[in-house]
């Protein structure tokens, strides 16, 4: 009686460490599934007109690249030479997949079908103010969606501003090179 | 008083000393082995996906930056997942009537979230932060191995303690430059040993080892 007790009791003990509930706990962690709430999402959506703390987003230039309802002449903020390498960066990760690493448009997406965006060398873009990238980044433009949610307003900025440096490079004179520099290429160019 | 053993259960218990000292062993040798082997860590065990997405054609074919999709991996402890939209950038234009993408246009018509099943999951009493990693170098592929060879993901590392600790114990084995961290192909160097300890210094790396690091 004593032994079959014991096995019992045994069992009992080794089955109850295979419970996984601290592995498995009731939090809701990153992206996990809910079964709580009707849609089963862990993440739930935001609702309409919640103003997150400290995003109250009143910056007009800032947020919509405007000022008064005109698309901005201006950067909200002084553009250094990392903000550049930032914005050189950011672009690469989100834009290259379809502009390519030079803007000319042909990037490796639209070699497979996706629509060909014009490239930033045409007149009509070199024309625009950098408002206009950012209001394009900001709400999407055509057949090409907007990408609010995934870069930050800063860095959106300093992708227009990098969008500008592709813009100057492709129309580059020899008489834009600092002199040090210019004397290296004009020796390559002779040999 | 008679006797109530018998003589030759002297050696049958001094042979049962050993006998059950080797049926433990064995025993917890089979345990240890198990919780080891791939067939309970699922290391290199593909996960079936819907849809089948294929990090070798859009990493590798395509060259997408794991960022494009992964945003939150250098801020956050979270990598992120992307979002249904994100794959509709692309797929409201290319493959549009493909239907191995039907459940990817499904789930943006109605708002309902693609289900991807985890491939990494550490148990909840453990805290792991990407942001830290990726700020201190080190790379995607340490952790989670060439993922642009991946048509379907699998796990390359157990996750489990000893793994962490291996290099939490030794980073300089596996630091490398910054740069480098989202390079797929970069392997340690001949002298790994010294670069890695130079980028230690200058990345202000010390070895934690402090359970409060994890368990917390
Ligand atoms: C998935 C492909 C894709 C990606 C990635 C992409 N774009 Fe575009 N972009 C397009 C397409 C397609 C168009 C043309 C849209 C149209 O005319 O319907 C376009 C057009 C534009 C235009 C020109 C608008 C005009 O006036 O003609 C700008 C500026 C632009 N994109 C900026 C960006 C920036 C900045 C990024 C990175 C943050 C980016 N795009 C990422 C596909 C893409
Ligand atoms: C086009 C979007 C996209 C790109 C680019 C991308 N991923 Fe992913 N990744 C996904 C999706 C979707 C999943 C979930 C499905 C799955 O597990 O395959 C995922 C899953 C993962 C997982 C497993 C998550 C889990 O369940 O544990 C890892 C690790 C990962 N990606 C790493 C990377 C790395 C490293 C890169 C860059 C080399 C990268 N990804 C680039 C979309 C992407
Ligand atoms: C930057 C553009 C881009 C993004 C973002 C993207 N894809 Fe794709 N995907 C493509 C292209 C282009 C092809 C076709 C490849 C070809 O033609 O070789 C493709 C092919 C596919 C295929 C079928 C081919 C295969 O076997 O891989 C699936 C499935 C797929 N994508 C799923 C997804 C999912 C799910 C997401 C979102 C997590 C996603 N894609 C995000 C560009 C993209
Ligand atoms: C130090 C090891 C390590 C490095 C480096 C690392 N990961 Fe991870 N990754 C993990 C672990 C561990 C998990 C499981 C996390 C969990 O279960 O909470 C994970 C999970 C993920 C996931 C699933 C979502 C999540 O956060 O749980 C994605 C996506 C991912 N990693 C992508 C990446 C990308 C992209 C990089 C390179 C920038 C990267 N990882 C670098 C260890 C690492
Ligand atoms: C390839 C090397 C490597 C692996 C594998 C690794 N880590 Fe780390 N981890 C690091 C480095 C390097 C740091 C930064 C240490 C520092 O800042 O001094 C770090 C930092 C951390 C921190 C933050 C420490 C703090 O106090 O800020 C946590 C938490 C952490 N790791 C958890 C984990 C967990 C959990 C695992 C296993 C799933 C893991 N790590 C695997 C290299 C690694
Ligand atoms: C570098 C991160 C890290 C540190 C430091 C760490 N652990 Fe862990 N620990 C883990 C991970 C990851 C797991 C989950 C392993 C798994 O999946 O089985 C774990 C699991 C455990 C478990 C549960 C084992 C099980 O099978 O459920 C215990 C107990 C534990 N750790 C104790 C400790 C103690 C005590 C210390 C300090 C001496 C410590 N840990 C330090 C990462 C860490």
């Amino acid at each position: 009686m004593r032994a079959l007790f014991l096995t019992v009791f045994a069992c009992a003990f080794a089955a109850a460490g295979c419970r996984q509930d601290m592995h498995d706990q009731p939090k809701l962690r990153g992206m996990r599934g809910s079964a709580f709430f009707a849609d089963g999402r862990g993440v739930r959506p935001i609702v309409p007109g919640t103003v997150a703390r400290g995003h109250l987003n009143e910056d007009e230039l800032l947020h919509t690249g405007k000022v008064d309802g005109k698309l901005a002449d201006v950067f909200p903020f002084e553009i250094t030479r990392s903000d550049l390498e930032r914005g050189k960066e950011r672009y690469e990760i989100y834009c290259t997949p379809c502009h390519d690493r030079t803007g000319t448009g042909n990037g490796m997406i639209v070699q497979r079908g996706m629509k060909r965006p014009p490239s930033y060398h045409i007149q009509r873009l070199r024309d625009q103010p950098p408002g206009y990238f950012f209001d394009v980044m900001t709400n999407g433009f055509g057949a090409m969606y907007d990408y609010s949610d995934r870069i930050k307003p800063e860095d959106r900025w300093r992708i227009a501003a990098y969008i500008r440096v592709l813009q100057l490079s492709q129309n580059g004179t020899l008489a834009d090179v600092p002199p040090a520099e210019r004397t290296v290429l004009e020796k390559e160019q002779a040999q | 008083m008679a006797q109530i053993f018998h003589k030759s259960f002297n050696s049958i218990s001094k042979a049962s000393i050993v006998a059950g000292g080797l049926v433990a062993a064995t025993l917890l040798t089979l345990v240890a082995t198990a919780n080891t082997s791939a067939w309970i860590t699922a290391v290199g065990e593909a996960r079936e996906q819907t849809p089948p997405f294929s990090h070798k054609h859009h990493v590798a074919g395509l060259g997408i930056d794991c960022r494009y999709c992964h945003t939150t991996v250098e801020e956050a402890g979270f990598a992120g997942i992307p979002a249904t939209k994100t794959c509709m950038t692309c797929h409201s234009q290319v493959w549009t009537d493909a239907p191995i993408l039907e459940p990817v246009r499904e789930s943006f018509r109605t708002d309902k979230p693609l289900e991807w099943l985890r491939v990494h999951d550490l148990p909840d009493f453990v805290y792991f932060d990407h942001s830290i990693h990726v700020a201190k170098g080190v790379g995607c592929s340490t952790c989670h191995g060439q993922v642009d060879q991946m048509p379907l993901m699998w796990k390359e590392n157990t996750l489990n303690m000893a793994w962490c600790l291996s290099c939490h114990r030794d980073p300089a084995q596996f630091v490398r430059p910054k740069d480098k961290v989202f390079d797929m192909t970069w392997t340690p160097p001949a002298n790994q040993r010294e670069q890695g300890e130079a980028l230690m210094q200058e990345y202000h790396i010390t070895s934690k080892t402090n359970c409060g690091v994890c368990h917390r």
